[in-house]
C-alpha cells in the first residue's frame, strides 16, 4: 500500500530524530521520527487524545520534548518563531482587532503602505472582501477561520502548523474550508503539518498520512497519497486508500 | 416607542411619588430641623446666590480627578505587571489583601498626619480607595486572558513590551473597564468623606459645615442631592466609555 519511494527529491524541512514526551509518569510520545519535505502537506492522523497535537507544539517551538530533536532546515527548534505559524481553531483570532488589524498583526515593523498592500492581498485570497472593517464576533465560524489563515500567511512564514482547524466548523463548511485551504495553498506553496483526527479530511488533504497509534502515540505508519487534485472522493484509489487507514486504526468500514 | 414611553414615565412617576411622600411626612410630623423640598430647592438657589455651589463642585471634583487619575496611571500597569509575573502576585498580593479590606475612611488621620489640612489629604485618600479596585481587577483581567492569545503573539515574535501592550492591554481591556468604572463610584464615595474632616471646601464640606454652623440642613440635603446628581453623570459616563466600539467586544454578555 505505501509509495515505496519519496515524492520528489525536496530537500528535508522538518526531521524529527526519535522524538518523545513524558508528563512524570505519563508517556504522550515514544521515539517519533519523522522528515517532511519542503513544499509537502503532511498529516498527523490519530485518535483524540493521542498526543498528537502535543508533537505539534514541539515541532512549534511552544513544547519542549523530554528526548529527542526536532530539526527545521538543519537547525534545531528553540522555540516559536515567526517564519513558522502555527494556526489554531478560530478562536486564536484577537477579538478586539477587525479583520484587517488581525491580518496586520504581524506586520508592525512594516511601513503602512506596504503592510496595507498585503492585508489587501490577503483578504482578497482568503475571500474577505467587504468584511476588513468587520470585528470577529460579527463573522461566522468559518470566516473567523480564514481571518485565521490571512493573518499566518500574511507574515510570510515557509512553515505553518495547522491544529485541527476545521475542528469546530459544522460539516458543510469544513468541506468549503478544505477546498478554499488547498487552492490557497496552491497560490502560496508552503511545508504544512496538519493535525486532525478525520480519516476522510487527511485522504482529501495530504500528500502523506502519518497515522499514529494511541497513547503513547507512534507512527504506525505512513501512507503515501499518490492521487492529484482535485481528488475525486468517490474514486476507487481515494476508497482504497481511506479504507486501508481505517484498518490500520482497526475500525471497520461498515456501521 | 411604548417601551421608551414607560421607560420614562415609570421612573418620573416613582420619583415625584418619593418627593410627594418626603414632602408629607415633612408636613405629617411637623419637624423644625429636616427640611422640606422647596426648601431644600431654594436651598440650591441660596449656594448659587452665594457663589459657593460650582466652586465645591469643582473642587470635589479636581480632588476625585488627581486622585482617582493617579490610582489609574499607577493602579493599571501595576495590575498588568502582577497580572503577567506570577512571582511578583505572589510576593505582593497578601499585602494587598491585607490593605485592599481597610476602609479608605480609616486612613484619614494617617492622610492628616503625612499632608496636613489641605487638598492633598482627599486626593490621597482618593488615590488609595480607587487604587486597590483597579489593581485587582486588573490583574484578574489579565489572568483570564485566553492562553492561545499569548501564544499567537509569542509566534509572531513579539517582545514582552509588545505582548504586554498589544495583547495584555486589548484583551484584558473589558475587565479592566469594569473595574475602572467601579473606582470611579468609590473615589467619588471617598472624596465626600475626606472632605468632612480634612479640608474647608468641597461637597462634603460643604455638608458639615451646613450642619456645623447653624444647622442648615436645607443646605446639607440640598448638598447630598448635588453629589447623587454627580456621582449619577459620572457613573453614566463612565458606562458610556465602555460602550465604544472598539472596547466592547468583552460586554457580549448584556
Amino acid at each position: 500500500m505505501v509509495a515505496a519511494a519519496a515524492p520528489t527529491a525536496a530537500p528535508v524541512k522538518i526531521g524529527l530524530r526519535g522524538v518523545q514526551m513524558r508528563y512524570g509518569a505519563v508517556e504522550v510520545l515514544r521515539d517519533v521520527s519523522l522528515d517532511v519535505r519542503e513544499g509537502e502537506l503532511v498529516c498527523l492522523l490519530g485518535p483524540s487524545g493521542c498526543g498528537k497535537s502535543t508533537l505539534l507544539n514541539i515541532v512549534g517551538g511552544f513544547l519542549e520534548p523530554s528526548g529527542g530533536e526536532v530539526r527545521i532546515d538543519g537547525e534545531p527548534v528553540r522555540g516559536p518563531d515567526p517564519r513558522r505559524i502555527f494556526v489554531f481553531q478560530e478562536r486564536g483570532v484577537f477579538p478586539w482587532l477587525t479583520v484587517e488589524g488581525n491580518i496586520a498583526f504581524g506586520l508592525s515593523k512594516l511601513a503602512a503602505a506596504e503592510r496595507a498592500q498585503i492585508v489587501a492581498h490577503y483578504v482578497e485570497l482568503v475571500g474577505l472582501e467587504g468584511f476588513e472593517r468587520a470585528f470577529p464576533d460579527e463573522l461566522s465560524g468559518g470566516m473567523k477561520q480564514r481571518v485565521e489563515v490571512a493573518r499566518a500567511l500574511a507574515v510570510k512564514p515557509d512553515v505553518l502548523y495547522l491544529d485541527e482547524p476545521f475542528g469546530a466548523l459544522d460539516s458543510i463548511t469544513r468541506l468549503q474550508m478544505r477546498s478554499e485551504l488547498l487552492r490557497i495553498l496552491q497560490a502560496e506553496k508552503k511545508t504544512i503539518l496538519f493535525v486532525t483526527h478525520d480519516i476522510d479530511e487527511s485522504v482529501q488533504l495530504a500528500d502523506r498520512v502519518v497515522v499514529m497509534s494511541t497513547r503513547p502515540a507512534t507512527v504506525r505508519r505512513i501512507v503515501e497519497i499518490d492521487l492529484a487534485h482535485p481528488r475525486d472522493l468517490s474514486s476507487r484509489r481515494y476508497l482504497e486508500l481511506r479504507d486501508s487507514i481505517l484498518e490500520e486504526i482497526g475500525l471497520a468500514h461498515k456501521i | 416607542m411604548r417601551a421608551r414611553i414607560e421607560s420614562i414615565v415609570l421612573p418620573l412617576l416613582v420619583g415625584v411619588l418619593v418627593v410627594a411622600l418626603w414632602s408629607a411626612s415633612v408636613r405629617w410630623t411637623g419637624t423644625k430641623v429636616f427640611p422640606s423640598p422647596l426648601q431644600v430647592v431654594r436651598g440650591l438657589g441660596e449656594l448659587w446666590r452665594r457663589g459657593l455651589l460650582l466652586p465645591y463642585l469643582g473642587d470635589s471634583l479636581v480632588r476625585v480627578a488627581v486622585g482617582y487619575g493617579a490610582a489609574v496611571a499607577l493602579g493599571v500597569p501595576l495590575g498588568l505587571w502582577l497580572g503577567w509575573s506570577r512571582n511578583l502576585a505572589t510576593a505582593v498580593n497578601p499585602v494587598i489583601q491585607l490593605l485592599r479590606p481597610i476602609s479608605p475612611i480609616a486612613w484619614i488621620p494617617v492622610a492628616i498626619v503625612l499632608f496636613g489640612i489641605g487638598n492633598l489629604a482627599p486626593i490621597f485618600l482618593v488615590f488609595l480607595g480607587a487604587l486597590f479596585p483597579i489593581v485587582v481587577t486588573t490583574q484578574n483581567g489579565v489572568g483570564a486572558v485566553p492562553p492561545m492569545y499569548l501564544r499567537a503573539a509569542r509566534n509572531f515574535g513579539l517582545s514582552s513590551g509588545q505582548m504586554v501592550r498589544r495583547v495584555l492591554l486589548p484583551a484584558a481591556l473589558p475587565q479592566i473597564l469594569s473595574g475602572l468604572r467601579i473606582a470611579l463610584g468609590i473615589a467619588w464615595l471617598v472624596v465626600v468623606a475626606a472632605e468632612m474632616i480634612a479640608v474647608d471646601s468641597g461637597l462634603g464640606y460643604l455638608i458639615i459645615d451646613a450642619r456645623n454652623a447653624g444647622k442648615r440642613y436645607d443646605l446639607v440635603v440640598a448638598g447630598m442631592l448635588l453629589i447623587g446628581a454627580t456621582g449619577l453623570v459620572l457613573d453614566f459616563a463612565a458606562r458610556r466609555c465602555e460602550r465604544l466600539r472598539a472596547l466592547r467586544w468583552g460586554f457580549r454578555a448584556d
